[in-house]
């Protein structure tokens, strides 16, 4: 098994804030290199996780902040894979430390999100897919979800209270999550009370966009021990699969999926694939996992991922939240930071978070909505055009 | 709405029995939409004649939603905003699903139902824009 210490983890809190979003990343990178006890001059590599909507700084988000922390002559790299991103950026920085090119590195994604729609960038341009798909169809993100969120109540009897469910128990989950931007209690009267945006999703049912920023400081088992840990956190697995062709099941920003005419789909679906990836990279199972954090960025998709990562069989999500299985508490809590329902997404910054709360899951830091004894944790994530991300941790 | 334009090209004919244009790999059959004109997407295929086609005008309905709010620009801003439907709708012979806005009476559609192609004036009517209609 080739592993990576998680030697720390930081965050800055996830809200409104409006201020640069440098100024996340630095408090988010602070406070990880303060959680690792890693002086910034001596990180070898700094990854970033890329913002699209800050302009230049936000492109080369890596030396942004890297300026911010202070010149040092790190090593750096940007990662674009939208809200797969911190992935691509942790996945970098584990594979630079398993060459032994470093011994520690940074991980850093922070974002300022504008309100409403996350929108494709301005001008006029006829062939990008993600501008297209506004253009021509209206289609936002949440239409897609609300295709997902159909299909889950004609094919498998979902019910608009199973996904109140969903919220409630995020809600729950992130009171007492300090970094969480939305930390009050939910009613299913709020929920179903709460305006149609996209049918039949609710208001409710959507994560909103937020600023956030979150960091992790990564090294090699060798440099934990010469740091007195001689039990860390470790990251066992790294998936950033792509789909397999032909990818038949419509995602955003597409505007048709691939045609399976002349080639089989393949055996798994591509959110399938991106667990089982990450499963077999590390040779663990669903049945291996004490939490998980996947990405709600609808709570009817939540239950998509309870199937995707294999915690239940297709169609058979629904009986998981009416039965409290995935409650702190129950087989197999997911979500236990409040996921994005109690967030919001701050893009580049979103699965560095997630890693960021199952390492304190595996620590028994997660106070106030602690997993007991967790030991793996799982994170999951897909960043549109593509890109897969889950990460296994292990303690 | 005789003078309005396709709101892009290439996309789709505008006869009286429109149809989308795709493109069909001569090598393994594999239908791109939109076009795919210098590669075939397959990854066992290394085609690079990509011929024009017309894709089914019928399909059955894979999901849809009806949306209660403006989506940003560039969808072309109305006012007062009226809610509007999309539909993801799979075509049996390409076995390829394709999102379209929906038109007609859709309110009750199902999964399964069938639809059909229409060219109508997108939500401003500045321009034409392809649709899926429920059969009735």
């Amino acid at each position: 098994m080739r592993n990576v210490a998680v030697l720390g983890a930081g965050m800055h809190p996830w809200g409104k804030w409006g201020r640069n979003f440098v100024e996340y990343g630095v408090h988010a990178a602070r406070a990880a290199l303060a959680d690792a006890g890693v002086d910034w001059q001596d990180v070898q590599f700094i990854a970033g996780g890329e913002t699209v909507r800050n302009g230049y700084a936000g492109y080369v988000a890596g030396s942004s902040i890297a300026q911010a922390l202070g010149w040092s002559g790190a090593r750096v790299a940007t990662a674009y894979a939208a809200c797969a991103s911190g992935a691509s950026a942790i996945d970098i920085a584990r594979a630079r430390i398993l060459a032994g090119l470093c011994d520690v590195a940074l991980v850093v994604g922070a974002d300022t999100t504008p309100k409403g729609f996350l929108a494709p960038s301005g001008g006029e341009r006829k062939q990008d897919p993600d501008w297209l798909r506004f253009y021509l169809l209206g289609a936002t993100n949440p239409t897609y979800f609300a295709f997902y969120a159909r299909r889950r109540m004609e094919l498998y009897g979902s019910t608009e209270k199973d996904w109140a469910a969903v919220k409630i128990k995020n809600a729950r989950h992130g009171l007492n999550n300090p970094n969480a931007r939305y930390r009050k209690e939910v009613t299913e009267e709020d929920v179903l009370a709460s305006p149609v945006v996209s049918e039949p999703l609710r208001l409710l049912n959507i994560c909103t966009t937020s600023d956030g920023g979150a960091a992790v400081v990564l090294c090699s088992l060798e440099y934990a021990r010469s740091k007195g840990v001689k039990d860390p956190v470790k990251v066992s697995a790294v998936s950033t699969v792509t789909p397999r062709f032909p990818k038949t099941v419509i995602d955003l920003p597409d505007i048709a999926t691939d045609s399976a005419a002349a080639a089989a789909p393949p055996e798994l679906t591509f959110r399938d694939s991106i667990a089982a990836a990450a499963y077999e990279e590390v040779g663990l199972g669903p049945e291996d996992l004490d939490v998980a954090e996947v990405y709600d960025l609808s709570t009817a998709l939540e239950l998509d991922w309870y199937e995707n990562i294999g915690l239940c069989k297709e169609g058979e999500a629904e009986r998981l939240i009416r039965d409290g299985d995935t409650t702190i508490g129950g087989r197999i809590p997911v979500n236990p930071s409040g996921g994005l329902a109690c967030f919001g997404e701050a893009v580049p910054a979103q699965a560095i978070a997630q890693v960021c709360e199952v390492t304190w899951q595996l620590r028994g830091q997660a106070q106030g909505r602690q997993v007991d004894g967790a030991k793996v944790g799982l994170t999951i994530n897909q960043g549109l055009f593509g890109h897969g991300s889950s990460v296994i941790l292990t303690k | 709405m005789p003078h309005a334009a396709p709101a892009v090209d290439g996309f789709f004919t505008t006869d009286p029995d429109p149809a989308l244009l795709g493109t069909r790999c001569s090598t393994c059959g594999t239908y791109h939409f939109p076009a795919e004109t210098f590669f075939c997407r397959n990854p066992a295929c290394d085609g690079t004649t990509l011929e024009q086609v017309t894709l089914s005008r019928r399909g059955k309905v894979w999901s849809w939603t009806m949306n209660r709010y403006a989506a940003p620009p560039p969808f072309p801003q109305t006012e007062p905003f009226e809610p509007y439907g999309v539909a993801a709708v799979e075509l049996a012979e390409e076995r390829m699903i394709v999102l379209g806005m929906l038109t007609g009476n859709f309110e009750a559609l199902k999964i399964g139902d069938e639809v059909e192609l229409l060219v109508e004036p997108h939500v401003d009517g500045e321009t034409l824009i392809w649709k899926w209609k429920p059969v009735a």
